[in-house]
């Protein structure tokens, strides 16, 4: 066959793939966009339900994925790195530390309402913590733990060795040198699996749905102990079991959902922006 | 009288069960410049890594024999590495300075220490990069990126960030091995300003470098010091027959 040919034919099935997977995502966001749209607005965000969760706003419950996520990662990210740190730079190559590695990066195919129950099991019941705040942003720290613990561990496995050797011949101990020849050089990379443990967090229904989600509150939660209501559970409550909920404030919900995830995306970018250009490759 | 910053005596060292070194006694001599020269593998960076104890870094190293650096033996339990790598800069073979500023390069080793004020801080920046002969090309330039530099730049850098902890004795692993010819002769020159105040070991490849740049030389071969004296009376009459070989080409 003539090569101009093959290249051109090769060249569209690639193209056409690309289309297929980007294509339907833009339409899901393009229908969330224009069905709820209509419902943004000021008191939409900063109000509370009214008439039975049909009229009113949906603050409490960005706030509770506000207060979810940031205990989650408040969790998950310093246990997440320590561990990663111990991993990388202490743990020996040998059969044990290996099989905690593959362990670790299994966990996260582990789907999330398994985590849902652990934690149930957990922080629920076991540690006696009840249906609140933190047992659920344990749940999801646990959830994003080994997102967090593997992107860790390959943005420090990235950092060159000659840092390390560099900074020992200079006279910095162990800690010193990881502290400050390894990690800042780690960090954007330690940043990036933040960032996709955030989205997670934010979005999940199920391991939030035993351990913390209420279906409604009247007031807002006061302790951590709480209980709260969440954006991904809300949506689904509205969407499936309360009748009568106007099309736009469900697909409002959803866009909400999708910004603050978003920013808070947008937010971590930005911040890895500002370490990378500190960094002078 | 010659006064020794650096002996050996018998020192043998291992990776598992591979002798790399054997039975070396070298005396290194206060302010001079000693040249490590031998065909590739015969251990001359694993000799240069025994005196700040880098080989510890290695799994499997085993050594034995006494190895005494400013009067102390360097392997006992007590011995302070952190107070040993202070006192013994290492210069390496590909100039690796950090992905930083130029400042922050060289400010680096004090950071981590830490016992000066501010004020000395800079001072000692400027006073490092001064000696390595970096000062005027980089003063205003303090802030960019030191891998923005020419590799002989580079090589300087590193040599100043060495410099700053104020060591006794600076190791060098073939430090001009990446530079050009000029660039390489600059540097020996820099390594003749800085004898009057540092003890200077050096690893090289190049022959000329060793005879052009060197009071004293050890040639290795196969992890056993052949011979070892001034660097004029090894160059103009090598004792040992395998030493006349390498330095005529013979091997190598
Ligand atoms: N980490 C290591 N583990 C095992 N063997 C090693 C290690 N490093 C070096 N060796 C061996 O020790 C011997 C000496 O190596 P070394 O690097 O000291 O030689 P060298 O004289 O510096 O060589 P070159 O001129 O190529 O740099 C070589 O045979 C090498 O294969
Ligand atoms: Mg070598």
């Amino acid at each position: 066959m003539n090569v101009q040919l093959e290249q051109k034919i090769a060249f569209s099935i690639l193209f056409l793939c690309t289309l297929l997977v980007v294509v339907p995502v833009l339409i899901i966001l393009v229908i969330i966009f224009v069905k709820g749209a209509s419902a943004l607005s000021l008191n939409f965000l900063f109000e509370m339900p009214t008439s039975g969760m049909t009229a009113g706003g949906i603050f409490p419950a960005i706030l509770g994925t506000l207060y979810l996520v940031l205990g989650a990662i408040l969790f998950a990210v310093p246990l997440g790195v320590l561990s990663a740190i111990y991993l990388v730079e202490y743990s020996r190559d040998n059969a044990l530390s290996r099989i905690v590695k593959l362990a670790i990066v299994n966990l996260a195919g582990v789907p999330s309402v398994v985590y849902g129950l652990f934690g149930l099991g957990i922080f629920v019941l076991f540690l006696g913590f009840g249906a609140s705040i933190l047992s659920g942003s344990l749940t999801l720290g646990i959830m994003i733990l080994p997102v967090i613990i593997t992107s860790s561990r390959e943005a420090l496995e990235s950092v060159p060795q000659s840092f390390r050797i560099v900074s020992l011949s200079l006279g910095a101990s162990k800690w010193q040198t990881i502290r400050h020849s390894v990690l800042p050089h780690a960090l954007p990379g330690i940043l990036t699996g933040t960032i996709l443990g955030l989205g997670r967090a934010a979005g999940e229904t199920a391991p939030i749905l035993f351990t913390v989600a209420a279906f409604y509150l009247p007031k807002l939660p006061q302790s951590v102990f709480d209980q709260t209501m969440a954006l991904p559970y809300h949506l689904y409550v509205i969407s499936t079991q309360v009748p009568g909920i106007p099309e736009n404030v469900r697909y409002g919900t959803a866009l909400v959902l999708l910004m603050l995830v978003l920013i808070l995306n947008l937010a971590a970018i930005i911040l890895r922006y500002q370490f990378r250009k500190r960094k002078k490759w | 009288m010659n006064t020794f910053v650096i002996e050996t005596k018998h020192l043998d060292l291992f990776y598992d069960s591979f002798q790399a070194l054997t039975d070396i006694n070298l005396n290194i001599e206060e302010k001079k410049i000693t040249a490590l020269i031998g065909p590739s593998g015969c251990g001359k960076s694993t000799l240069l890594r025994v005196f700040n104890r880098m080989n510890d870094l290695i799994d499997g190293v085993r050594i034995t024999g006494d190895v005494n650096v400013l009067g102390d033996n360097i392997f006992t339990p007590e011995t302070d590495l952190i107070a040993l790598r202070q006192k013994i800069g290492m210069v390496f073979q590909r100039p690796n300075p950090f992905p930083l500023s130029v400042y922050e390069n060289i400010a680096f080793g004090l950071k981590i220490h830490r016992n000066q004020s501010k004020k000395e801080f800079t001072d000692i920046v400027k006073e490092s990069l001064k000696s390595v002969i970096l000062w005027d090309d980089l003063k205003d330039r303090l802030d960019n990126s030191a891998l923005k530099l020419s590799l002989e730049q580079q090589q300087r850098l590193c040599i100043a960030r060495v410099l700053t902890m104020k060591p006794q004795i600076i190791l060098m692993d073939e430090p001009c091995s990446a530079l050009d010819p000029i660039a390489t002769l600059r540097i020996e020159e820099l390594m003749q300003e800085l004898k009057k105040n540092y003890t200077i070991v050096i690893v090289t490849h190049n022959m000329q470098q060793a005879a052009r740049a060197s009071d004293n030389t050890a040639f290795l071969y196969l992890g056993e010091l052949v011979e070892y004296g001034e660097t004029k009376h090894i160059y103009s009459s090598p004792k040992e027959k395998r030493t006349e070989d390498y330095l005529t080409g013979r091997f190598g």
